[in-house]
Formats: C-alpha cells, structure tokens, sequence
C-alpha cells in the first residue's frame, strides 16, 4: 500500500493548517532575534514615547501629592483679609479694629495683621534709593508667625519688647537680597532712615508668599519712627478646620461693618490648589507630546515591519510551503510587531519609573509610580505595536507563495 | 490512483504581453512514481512544480492532488494540503540560521498544529532517515551543503508526506554530494512517496524511472508515453 492510499488519522484530505497559539509567541521572537539591532533601536522608540507619558505622570502625580501633603500640614484653615478696591476703583483700607474684631469671632483661633507703611529697606545707608530690591517693609502683630504656622530659619521672631524698638525680621528672600545671614541682633539694616537690627530670618511661607520678600517690624516702631497708620493691609486668621466656611462667610462685615463689598476675603491654600491644577495644563501638553512619540515609535515600527516584509519574501514563500495560510504569516508579522512593541513598552516603562523615582529623590519627595499607570502604558504600546503590524501583516498575507519563493 | 494529476492546464503571468509559462500541459503521475522533469531555462519547471505543490492557480486547466481539484479551493483548504499531503525541497535549503537543525526540521509540522515535544521526536526520526541523526543541535550555518540539503528533505518528510516536490535539489551541490542526495530521493521513492525532481541535471534524469521534458511550456517528451 502507498502513502498517499494509506489512511493517515493525522492528516484526512482538505483538513485546514493549523497554527497553535503557544507556537505564535516563539514565532514571533525568531523573527525578531534574526535582526536584533533594529528590534532593539525600533523598540527603544516607542520606549522612549512610553518613558515620557510615565515620567510626565509620575512626577506630575508625586508633586501633587507633595503640595497636598503640604497644604495640608500647613492647614487649609487659614483666611486671609485684604481691603479690596470700590465701586469706583479706588484701593480702600480697612479699619484699625479689624484683627480685633476678626478675633471675635467664635471658630477664629487667631488673627494677625500686616500694616502699611511708607518705607523701604537697604543693606546700608550708602545704598541708591532706588535699590531697593523689591522688599516691601510692613509692621506686623508679634503673633503673626504663630498664626501662620511659619518657621524662623535664624534668631527671634518681633515680641512684646522688640516690637517697640528698632528690631527687624526678614522674610527668606529678602535676607538674602541683602546677603543678611546672622539674625543675632549685631547686623543691621537701613530701614526707612533708621538702624533697625536683624533679630530673625523667616523660612520661606508657602501659606503667605508676600512675606517671603518683606522686612517685618512692630506696629509701635512703626507708628513712633516711620508715621505708619495702623490701619492692617492684610489680616489673617485661622479658624477651628470645621468652621472655614462659616467664618468665611462672616468675615467681611466683621472686618468693615461700615463697606464689607470693599473687602477680600481669600483662602490661601485654595490658591496652591489652583496652581496645583495649572501645572496639570503643562501636563497635559507633556503627555500629549509623549503620545506623539508612541506614535511615531509605532511608525516606526510600521516601518521596520514593511521592510522586513520585503527582506523576508523567502521566508514567507516557505512558510506557505510548509502549509502556513495566509492568517497564519499575517498572525506571524502582527505578534512581532505587538512583541516589539511590548519590549519597548516594558523597557520605556521601567525608565519613566526609575526617572520618576530619581527625580522624586533629588527633590525630597515621595515618588507616586502608580502599576496601573505602568500597565496602562505598556497596554497602550501593545495596541500601538499591534496596529502598526496590521499593515505590514497584510502585505506579508497578501504575498503569492510562488511569486515569493521565485524572487530569492 | 494519480498522486498528481494536471489536465490542460495553462499559467499565464500577468504582463503586457502576458507570459506564458505552461501550455495546455497534461501530465499524470501516478502514486510511488519518481518523475525528473528537464528542460532549459523559462521552459515552465518551476511553475509546474508549483501549480501542481498548490503554491499557485492554474490560468485554465485543472490540477488534481490525489484525485482531488484543487485550482477551486480556498487559501485555507490549500494550505492545508500543503501541511498534509506534500513536501517541498528547494535548491536554497530555506533553513532559519538562528535555529538548531533538529527544530528547522520540526518546522516541517509546525502548521499541522503539533505539539512542539511531538513535533521534535518526529524531526529526530527524521534526521536519523536522512543520516543526520548527530546533527541534531548544530545550527545549519556549521552543515555541509548536502547536510543542509539532507536537513531540508527531513523537513520535507518529517510529516511523511505523499509527494515530495524537490526544486533542482542539487543545483547548489557538488557532483558526488548532489548524487547522495539523489540516492536519498531514490530511498524515499522506494519507501512509498510519490516524488518529482526539477533538475538541470542530466545525471538524475538518467537515473530516474520516468523523465518528463519541457520546452516552451509544452511537454517535449515523457518517457512514460512511447
């Protein structure tokens, strides 16, 4: 009896090939390892567009969480008041009982003020007026720090006795305007004609920025040697946390009974959260930018797989011999592309993570690399990869067998 | 029974002027037969050997694979008789450099669905038929060229085919090599398999049973037919 009268079970005539799906994966990494280098650099494309998108989350994500973390130590019941502007646009000001009343109110924890006073403040008296480093000088109540929950970087902050006296405090950009880095009460600075001595640098105060570059001295002080007024520029209170609404809804008539619509009422912490939320607008451009670069990676992969398509004709034309159908070489281009993909997603995700995580580090903070992120990224890619083998795929199906065996 | 069966069957490539390649051929090899089919260049070898290995459609004509037509069948159907029924070996060899001799025989069974364990006894059954046995695990790029012939023909047959359809099988070998691959052919023919040679080469064609000769896209001469 011949082979071909013989009943085989394994082969009955018409019988369709079959690829198995565990054959598919293999397949797919033969294919790429017979040209590692460009797998490699079509690969490191999409890795660097995947890397983008996770680093631009990733930092984005752990700065977020950074300034909430900050507000919220700091407190989001913190109320500030400033005189607002009249109908007519004229800058009012707001009464001299102001604290005191604010003060009053029931959930108010405490309230201090910041006055106005004509004066500016020079390292020396040899200095142009005109030099004067954009530092404003208020007179300030002794319990403002304590209010603003600040912190002194050197020295004292103003108290009942250097409240009265020729006694300064800087902010931490204007001590280092004037290159003032001993508060000991020895250095002094020139302030509105007069000697005042440097008895306290402030720490930054994320809370209340204006003080960063402002030199800080007592309402006394002020009134006696500069002619302030005593009328508060700004007020601020803080609240018990539950009653921030209430007392905000309060605070206007209370601070000016008389013209409450001249009055501003501002929480500061709302202020660092809007501009949390403007920085996620460059995010957005950022992230849009590295899903430009996934595309043009999944281009480039388009790219690699047309060519390897062309190189590859051989193959194809013996892989149909072998009983491949058309799905089965389309199978074939579209899991290489999807594999290059994939390595490139990985790799891109593993990059984006540990930039994340350095620049976390460099800057104090805790890295937030979240897995669904990581995931959804390589997911991304995966989708790329694979639509960018479509073509290829199509092309490498569409090749007649014969034709591709005769061109070698 | 024929194992391979064309009946008036013209190939026309598409071309301004189309080219002609067969002519209203008709040829009928039966089962177990060893046929060499001979002609000079552009005389249509090689498009016979792939109408009648289903790598293309005939223009007008039929072409039977054991009593079957086929030039109506779906790429899918098709494929599969290439996976089942028929074995190639072509001059080139069309072994994958990065992978040991043993799994580029397996390939052989990779689109009948096997199992890559099954798929490996098989291609070392194989490779011991073809005298490659302790080839195994070298790359092709360490074979002679007959091993490498003798690889391919392994991979042919690894599925035990009933034809093998062999592409000048030793256009790329030296004469001694090209003749042990000859006798390799002949051993499989006596062992049952249907097999057709397309060769340059008048040492097969003397050496086989039955010579079929092209010339122009006609059949010159059959030596089965007086």
């Amino acid at each position: 009896m011949t082979r071909a009268a013989r009943d085989r079970p394994g082969a009955p005539p018409g019988r369709a090939s079959r690829l198995r799906a565990a054959d598919v994966g293999p397949l797919a990494a033969l294919g790429l390892r017979g040209r590692p280098g460009r797998a490699a650099l079509s690969a490191a494309g999409i890795a660097l567009g995947v890397a983008t998108v996770v680093a631009v989350l990733g930092i984005s994500t752990s700065s977020r969480a950074q300034l909430v973390a900050q507000i919220d130590a700091l407190g989001t019941n913190l109320l500030t008041v400033t005189p607002g502007q009249t109908f007519a646009g004229q800058t009012v000001t707001l009464p001299t009982t102001a604290p005191a009343m604010v003060s009053r109110i029931g959930p108010v924890i405490g309230a201090s003020a910041i006055g106005d006073v004509t004066a500016n403040v020079y390292r020396n008296d040899r200095i142009s007026a005109a030099n004067t480093e954009a530092i404003s000088v208020y007179p300030a109540d002794v319990n403002l720090l304590s209010t603003l929950q600040g912190h002194l970087a050197r020295g004292r902050f103003l108290n009942a006795g250097t409240r009265n006296v020729t006694a300064v405090v800087l902010g931490a950009d204007a001590a280092a305007a004037l290159g003032v880095d001993r508060a000991d009460g020895i250095v002094q600075v020139w302030l509105g004609q007069h000697w005042f001595s440097v008895v306290g640098i402030l720490d930054p105060v994320p809370l209340a920025p204006e003080l960063d570059r402002s030199a800080l001295i007592g309402f006394p002080v002020a009134e006696h040697l500069l002619g302030a007024t005593g009328a508060p520029v700004e007020v601020y209170v803080r609240t018990d946390p539950t009653d921030v609404a209430a007392v905000q809804s309060v605070l206007a008539a209370t601070a000016d009974p008389s013209a409450p619509q001249d009055v501003a009422v501002t929480n500061p912490s709302d202020v660092l959260t809007a501009r949390a939320d403007a920085s996620a607008a460059f995010e957005s451009l950022f992230l849009a930018l590295g899903a430009v670069a996934v595309l043009v990676g999944g281009i480039g992969v388009a790219n690699v797989m047309v060519i390897a398509v062309l190189e590859r004709r051989a193959e194809i034309g013996l892989r149909r011999a072998l009983g491949a159908g058309r799905r089965h070489v389309g199978v074939q281009f579209v899991a290489e592309a999807t594999l290059l993909a994939l390595i490139g997603g990985t790799a891109g995700a593993v990059l984006g993570a540990v930039a994340t995580t350095l620049y976390a580090a460099a800057r104090h903070w805790s890295a937030a690399v979240s897995l669904p992120a990581l995931l959804g990224a390589v997911g991304i890619a995966v989708v790329v990869g694979a639509t960018a083998g479509l073509y290829p795929a199509l092309r490498a199906a569409r090749l007649s067998p014969a034709e591709a065996l005769r061109t070698v | 029974m024929s194992a391979l069966e064309l009946l008036e069957v013209t190939k026309e490539h598409p071309g301004t002027p189309p080219v002609v390649a067969l002519r209203t051929v008709s040829l009928r090899i039966g089962d177990g037969e060893l046929v060499a089919v001979v002609g000079p260049s552009g005389s249509g070898k090689s498009t016979l050997l792939a109408l009648a290995g289903t790598l293309e459609r005939p223009s007008s004509g039929s072409v039977r694979v054991a009593g079957q037509a086929v030039e109506h069948l779906s790429d899918r159907a098709l494929s599969g008789i290439r996976a089942t029924r028929i074995g190639f070996v072509f001059q080139q060899f069309f072994l994958v450099p990065s992978m040991s001799t043993l799994d580029n025989v397996a390939n052989g069974l990779l689109y009948r669905g096997v199992p890559v364990g099954q798929r490996r006894v098989a291609a070392a059954r194989a490779l011991d038929t073809v005298g490659l046995g302790h080839r195994q695990a070298h790359r092709p790029g360490e074979l002679s060229g007959g091993e490498c012939q003798r690889a391919a023909i392994a991979r042919a047959l690894v599925g035990e085919p009933a034809i093998v359809l062999a592409d000048e099988p030793t256009g790329s070998l030296d004469t001694a090599t090209g003749r042990s691959i000859l006798g390799l052919l002949s051993d499989l023919n006596a062992a049952g398999t249907t097999i057709v040679v397309v060769t340059h080469n008048p040492e097969i064609a003397e050496a086989v049973p039955r010579t079929v000769r092209l010339r122009d896209g006609r059949v010159e001469r059959d030596s089965a037919v007086p």
